[in-house]
């Protein structure tokens, strides 16, 4: 059911990601459209960058990306060129300015903290008290029987 | 009349669900052997209540039915008979009914195999799994009923997603909902142990085949649903970092946190509240990815997403059993002491090292997931996280794991020397750098990233060989190895089995990523050009027509020099009933490589977009998760697991004379 919705909603345009008509002269500007593209954020799309989408909006996209490298910006102002006209809902890789700062650091910071909390566990598990639990009363009548007394 | 029956047999179940929570729990806390004992025959009965909703459900499907709003909502009398089938869990009533289904058949499962369990122990754990069958069928009976009629029947339904129209749906959802459900057996023991407060080995090792089946099911569905998406999306992708895949993602990173866990409980009783959390938080994800699957509060347009009422409901779920499981973890959780001793190397350590790896993981999946929510409600911030950020964020922990995997797999319990560790693994360890050095050397150009998965990976698969070749005795002849060898635990070999899967996943995901080619063009009928070597000819394209769709197919000849190599048809399809597209990539499968051509729409200028990968490794994916799969099917054949029952009796005759 996971991936039904990625289909659903990929398979529902008619055309189909880049085309042909597309693809710059240039092979190493459209490497980096490629590149470029993987990081954009299909706007009308769920989840998903330019490059794979098959909606014209994606299309329109890639034209504005290759249009922009055309002209000569490099890929910094290309992507500012998108974010000031669809704002930073566009890129699919959150800058880290802000709130976002929160999102990039909470693996790091959860990794050490984690790192830590366990560092100390273990620590405090190899000086732990060694002797094992007192018998029970009933345990203790079971090793009396057993041993006879 | 028979739908009717399976409707009845529906709202008896849920009442059978109701005892099955009342009356073992209170049982077990007064102390009533009989109110204890009813929850057996209660979760039985309960599960053949919903077998026989399931089949009448299936039985409308089948017959077409059209007077169940279901049925005409999602099939049509043309659609061939496996898709009549599979679609009865096709859509959000029918795939929840099937995921009550697998609750009640795991709490049956429980009731049958569990009779070496404490008595207590068993019934609250019944009563657990009771609860959580009534807040879903509640949910299923008042929310999405699957059984409504419909007043005026139309003459035929609307037909089946024609995206969902593929043997992939026959069997991802069922392993994908087997893998969710049976982390609620964890779950229910974890509550338990809570409640009777108590943890030892002997719970460890009850918990531990039932996480164990929960992964390997889980494991097996996330790869069917990876390998459906890869050869119907048309592009070939494998993972998309959407939220709901990382909705199946989660738990199954928790969940292979807890097996690692449960077996320091079992071997050494330590970690116990650790793992007690786990058991909780690996459920707590597969509620969290059942509502946002079906809430559709991250994704505006989604197959499931309908109705907020139902989001609401999922999320009163999820809030009152992790709510509640959480509170009782605070209240309990310091009870549980921990008995073993351990030097800082150890396998205790590496395993824990392995928990925060595998946890931290699975957190930063979560928050990369839900972060645009929080975002945008909290801060007001309207932004995307996608594939690049999962990446980034992401990949650390896994290279980490697996740099750490075979260091860990070698060290001895209770305290272990670095050097004695490391002795025989430098030279798996020079071996593995050869080998990205190697691989390093062939590949003219291009990115760091295919050498590096190749030492990593082999670094793991080599770890494996040499935990292997040690466990098989120093200075000993061959043949006594073999035999040593063939001695092991399936548990021992389950686990170099499924290290082998991980190992082989990474590298596939590597290879896959940096050498895939691919090639987009217009094609005129006829004519042949060349992809990394293989010369492709579009032969034909001619119009077909399938049961229920027409189709477009061209025939592509690849050939490589002079030899032919194979002759592939990719379809464009459309759905008259539905009016949907689809696209039908075809693939030639081999061990090396994937040659993966996709036919587009005719051009103005005449002549075919045509697309064609060239994809490196591809099956070594999916090839890595079955045989992770396999590692876990060993284990949980071991011995243990079966005689555990045997061990697990309670000591005789401990009662002194009354």
């Amino acid at each position: 059911m996971i991936r039904v919705a990625v289909l659903v909603w990929l398979l529902a345009m008619p055309a189909f990601a880049v085309q042909p008509d597309e693809i710059l002269q240039n092979p190493a500007l459209e490497a980096r459209a490629r590149e470029l593209s993987k990081n954009l954020r299909c706007l009308v799309c769920r989840n998903e960058n330019i490059d794979e989408s098959n909606a014209d909006l994606a299309r329109d996209l890639r034209l504005a990306v290759r249009e922009r490298l055309v002209a000569g910006d490099d890929d910094a102002e290309v992507i500012d060129y998108l974010v000031t006209r669809y704002g930073e809902y566009v890129l699919l890789r959150p800058n880290a300015r802000g709130v976002n700062l929160v999102l990039w650091l909470a693996g790091p910071i959860m990794a050490l903290g984690g790192g830590l909390i366990a560092l100390t566990y273990l620590r405090r598990r190899k000086g732990a008290d060694v002797r094992p639990d007192p018998l029970s009363d009933a345990e203790r009548a079971r090793l009396e029987e057993l041993t006879g007394d | 009349m028979f739908i009717e029956l399976g409707h009845f047999a529906l709202i008896l179940a849920l009442v059978l669900a109701v005892v099955q929570t009342v009356l073992p729990l209170l049982g077990a806390s007064r102390g009533w052997d009989s109110a204890m004992a009813a929850g057996g025959p209660a979760a039985t009965a309960q599960f053949g209540c919903l077998a026989l909703a399931f089949g009448a459900l299936t039985y409308g499907f089948v017959t077409s039915d059209f007077s169940l709003s279901l049925v005409a909502a999602n099939s049509h009398t043309d659609k061939p008979m496996l898709y009549k089938v599979t679609g009865v869990w096709g859509n959000h009533e029918g795939s929840m009914l099937l995921w009550c289904v697998i609750l009640a058949l795991y709490a049956a499962m429980a009731a049958t195999f569990g009779t070496n369990l404490r008595p207590s122990l068993r019934a609250r754990v019944l009563g657990v799994q009771g609860a959580i069958s009534v807040a879903f069928l509640s949910f299923l009976i008042f929310t999405s009923n699957p059984f409504t009629r419909l007043s005026v029947p139309p003459m035929n339904g609307s037909d089946l997603n024609p995206l969902l129209q593929d043997p992939g749906l026959a069997f991802h959802p069922p392993f994908l909902y087997l893998g969710y459900v049976g982390l609620s057996m964890a779950f229910s023991f974890a509550v338990a142990a809570l409640i009777e407060g108590r943890v030892d080995a002997a719970w460890g090792r009850w918990v531990r085949p039932w996480t164990l089946a929960a992964w390997l099911f889980l494991t097996v569905g996330i790869a069917l649903g990876s390998w459906w998406a890869y050869y119907e999306l048309g592009w070939g992708g494998f993972w998309f970092w959407d939220p709901v895949e990382n909705a199946s993602f989660m738990p199954w990173l928790i969940a292979a946190a807890l097996l690692h866990s449960a077996i320091v409980v079992e071997k050494r009783e330590a970690l116990k509240s650790w793992t007690i959390l786990l058991a909780i938080l690996a459920f707590g994800f597969s509620l969290i990815g059942a509502f946002i699957v079906r809430s559709g509060v991250l994704t505006s347009v989604h197959a499931f997403a309908n109705d907020p009422e139902r989001g609401v409901y999922l999320l009163a779920i999820t809030g009152v059993f992790m709510g509640g499981a959480l509170m009782l973890y605070a209240v309990r959780a310091s009870a549980m002491e921990a008995k073993g001793v351990f030097g800082l190397a150890s396998r205790e350590s590496a395993l824990v090292a392995n928990n925060v790896l595998l946890a931290v993981s699975a957190f930063v999946v979560f928050i990369g997931t839900v972060w645009p929510l929080l975002a945008e409600m909290v801060w007001d911030r309207k932004l995307s996280v996608g594939a690049p950020f999962f990446d980034a964020a992401f990949t650390p922990f896994m290279v980490a794991l697996a740099a750490l995997l075979p260091l860990g797999s070698l060290m001895p319990w209770k305290r272990a020397k670095m050097d004695r560790v490391m002795a025989p693994l430098w030279g798996a360890l020079a071996l593995s750098i050869t080998m990205g050095a190697l691989v390093w050397v062939i590949q003219t150009g291009g990115s760091m990233l295919a050498p590096f998965g190749a030492v990593l990976a082999s670094w793991v698969v080599m770890g494996v060989l040499v935990d292997l070749w040690t466990r098989a005795g120093r200075g000993r002849e061959f043949s006594a190895k073999i035999r040593r060898l063939r001695r092991l635990p399936r548990a021992d070999w389950g686990k170099s089995v499924a290290h082998t899967g991980f190992g082989v996943t990474l590298f596939g995901i590597c290879a896959l990523t940096a050498w895939q080619v691919e090639d987009i063009r217009v094609a005129q009928e006829g004519e042949s050009f060349d992809v990394a070597g293989y010369t492709i000819t579009l032969a034909d394209v001619r119009g077909a027509r399938g049961p229920n769709y027409e189709a477009t197919l061209a025939v592509m000849e690849i050939a490589r020099g002079d030899r032919s190599v194979a002759t592939l048809i990719p379809e464009k399809r459309f759905y008259p009933v539905a009016r949907m597209p689809t696209t039908e990539a075809a693939i030639d499968n081999g061990i090396l490589r994937d040659i993966y051509v996709v036919i587009g729409d005719p051009q103005d200028g005449g002549g075919w977009a045509v697309r064609t990968y060239i994809k490196p490794f591809a099956n070594w994916i999916w090839a890595g998760c079955i045989i992770m799969a396999l590692g876990g099917c060993l284990s949980l054949s071991d011995r243990r697991h079966r005689v555990a029952a045997g061990a697990a009796k309670a000591p005789p005759a401990a009662v002194p004379a009354e």
